[in-house]
């Protein structure tokens, strides 16, 4: 059932360029939205925040504790993932001192030992002085500080995005 | 029966169904393929599992990173056959990762990926990562602390890419934090866009089987001829191939059905995996650890000499994904025959090898502080004076138990200590905790004095009983 082949006039040229271009203006129609709403992380403005932690008498000097605030960019629905944490420190000298909970190496949360003075990852064994500088193991940079200030008698952190180091 | 066989001619005259699936059903495969030929189709009968077990747990889970863990305990603990479903497609997805590399592995010892059939290989490859990716967006999709750490670790990993890896980063997290965008993203991607693509290629991937034939068992006297194979191919099956379905395919059918069973037997003896506390970024006691498939190159990543992370994790996948994909485009002639073929089978066993080793030392994870060590037990010390017993109380107090062992108490980041004053004097004992080493923090300015000497003298008892001072 050999059909004979089409001749491929200038009508038919004109109407399968019609169609293709027809075809591609309506698929950018439709996926650069789409591409551009995946995308949209990448244009958003950083969000930083001031977070009040606490009082400033409520912590020790010379002492490390975890204190908890909410995401600079939180939604309603983020529920318990909507916070975040960091390591503040009170200097001898009544300074402040905020980490990042990250380890540098790939973002794992690292544990304040007190006694031994020292911040333990849990993944791959990265360990930092209580000033947040590399002591042992993978991590490549000291812990990631967040500005602090003093604000009203309360400790305020800059919460922003999550350190990609 | 005969009303079931009139609707049956009513609908095929209609649909001419019996001539298009017939032919397919029925191509001529070669003989004798045997047993090694059924990983391939034991990897379609896991996904399919996990299409419908996918499915059905969809319809309970909600994807919000708020209520997620909720949902999945629900489903867990309250939902009829939840437990089980989950487990089916936990243990599915781990049968998919393994038979997935059974495939891969019978497909490069029989050079089944030569002459004609490349592509085959090529778009078996991008499968073999997608699978990769629903291995790794499920666990996360878990939205335990597990989830939520693992997702932060796979965008410090992506931060490492040169110049755009702040922005992959972005995109993994679906902003600036791990929150509400996070989990929606990690979702649709694992529910929709990657088995979408997995439907395609897969399509793509039979398709071309049909195109080719699957390949004959291999023979080192017949070597492959790209100028004359698909003839010789041709003549082979016309003279000696038998139809696909019942001949070869009966075998699928054994071991899919295998497969099956042992998924929904795994699932119904051991369950799916616990979930670990919320996913509350600021509960700090964590433990983040990928599944098994994964485990291994969390080894890889923990024992890397420093600085040359970057290298590795941006690098190693880039190379090792090109290699596989160009495998088939630089050697896609000669011999088949793993018997000729001495180097494919060494890299067989040396990735093999490797990759088990990576396995166990990613299971004990010796590179992880033993948070959980308790202080040594008073028959452990066994302290002569008072100090000693001080020095022991400070080797826990002071986090060296979390690296050190002694006795088989505490961690294997750092040599073990339990015969210590065999190698070291006590002035050696000293350097070594104040000025600390490769992997060992300094001690200095941590201890006072005369916590240091304790600590030194419960350590220079570590020697075997009874040996000189």
């Amino acid at each position: 059932m050999d059909e004979p082949p089409v001749p491929l006039t200038e009508r038919r040229k004109l109407l399968a360029a019609l169609s293709i271009g027809l075809g591609g203006i309506g698929a950018a129609l439709i996926g650069v939205p789409v591409i551009g709403f995946l995308l949209a992380p990448l244009f958003q403005s950083v969000a930083r925040r001031w977070r009040a932690v606490g009082a400033v008498d409520s912590f020790a000097k010379g002492q490390t504790v975890e204190v908890r605030f909410e995401d600079a960019s939180s939604v309603p629905w983020a529920g318990v993932t909507g916070q975040t944490a960091a390591w503040l420190r009170c200097r001898p000298d009544g300074g402040f001192v905020a980490f990042a909970v990250n380890c540098t190496h790939l973002g794992c949360p690292v544990r304040w030992l007190q006694d031994a003075e020292l911040f333990m990852c849990p993944c791959h064994g990265g360990v930092y002085y209580k000033d947040g500088t590399v002591a042992a193991g993978p991590p490549p940079r000291p812990l990631i500080e967040y500005p602090v200030r003093v604000r009203a008698d309360q400790v305020e952190i800059l919460a922003g995005p999550t350190p990609i180091t | 029966m005969r009303l079931l066989r009139t609707i049956w001619e009513w609908f095929d005259a209609r649909t001419d169904a019996s001539k298009v699936i017939g032919p397919i059903l029925k191509h001529p495969a070669p003989p004798r393929t045997g047993w090694m030929y059924v990983f391939g189709s034991a990897t379609l009968f896991a996904f399919l599992i996990q299409v419908f077990t996918g499915i059905a747990l969809a319809t309970a889970y909600v994807s919000s990173a708020g209520q997620a863990y909720q949902s999945l305990h629900w489903i867990t603990s309250h939902a009829f056959l939840g437990h089980l479903l989950r487990g089916m497609h936990y243990f599915g997805a781990s049968a998919m990762v393994l038979l997935v590399g059974l495939h891969m592995i019978r497909t490069f010892l029989t050079g089944s990926y030569k002459f004609p059939r490349e592509l085959n290989w090529v778009v078996g490859v991008m499968l073999l990562g997608f699978t990769i990716l629903m291995g790794f967006t499920g666990q996360l999709l878990r939205w335990d602390q597990n989830g939520v750490w693992s997702t932060i670790v796979a965008a410090e990993q992506a931060g490492r890419v040169p110049i755009v890896g702040r922005w992959l980063a972005r995109l993994i997290l679906g902003g600036q934090t791990v929150g509400g965008a996070t989990l929606s993203r990690f979702f649709a991607f694992h529910v929709f866009f990657i088995p979408a693509l997995i439907f395609g290629m897969l399509g793509l991937h039979l398709a071309l089987v049909l195109r080719h034939g699957i390949s004959e068992p291999p023979d080192a006297r017949r070597p492959v001829d790209p100028k004359t194979y698909r003839a010789w191919y041709e003549r082979m099956l016309h003279r000696e191939g038998v139809p696909f379905w019942p001949d070869a395919a009966w075998r699928d059918v054994v071991f899919g059905t295998l497969v099956v069973a042992s998924v929904v037997f795994l699932a119904w003896r051991f369950g799916p995996p616990e979930l670990t506390s919320p996913p509350d970024p600021t509960i700090i006691h964590a433990d983040p650890r990928p599944d098994w498939y994964l485990l291994w190159y969390f080894a890889v990543l923990a024992q890397l000499p420093h600085g040359t992370e970057t290298y590795v994790i941006v690098g190693a996948p880039l190379i090792a994904g090109i290699c596989l994909l160009i495998l088939p485009l630089v050697f896609n002639r000669g011999q088949r025959a793993p018997s000729r073929r001495p180097w494919a089978v060494a890299s067989i066993i040396i990735i093999v090898t490797a990759v088990g080793v990576l396995w166990r030392q990613g299971d004990k994870s010796p590179w992880s502080p033993a948070f959980g060590a308790q202080p040594l037990s008073a028959a452990v010390v066994h302290a002569d004076t008072p100090q000693v017993a001080q020095g022991a109380q400070l080797f826990h107090a002071k986090g060296c138990e979390y690296c050190h062992s002694i006795s088989g108490h505490g961690g294997h980041r750092g040599p073990d200590l339990t015969l210590v004053a065999e190698r070291l004097n006590p002035r050696q004992i000293t350097l070594r905790i104040l000025n600390g080493g490769y992997n060992m923090p300094a001690f200095a300015s941590s201890l006072k004095p005369q916590e240091l000497n304790a600590l030194v003298a419960f350590l220079n008892t570590r020697k075997i009983a009874g040996s000189a001072e």
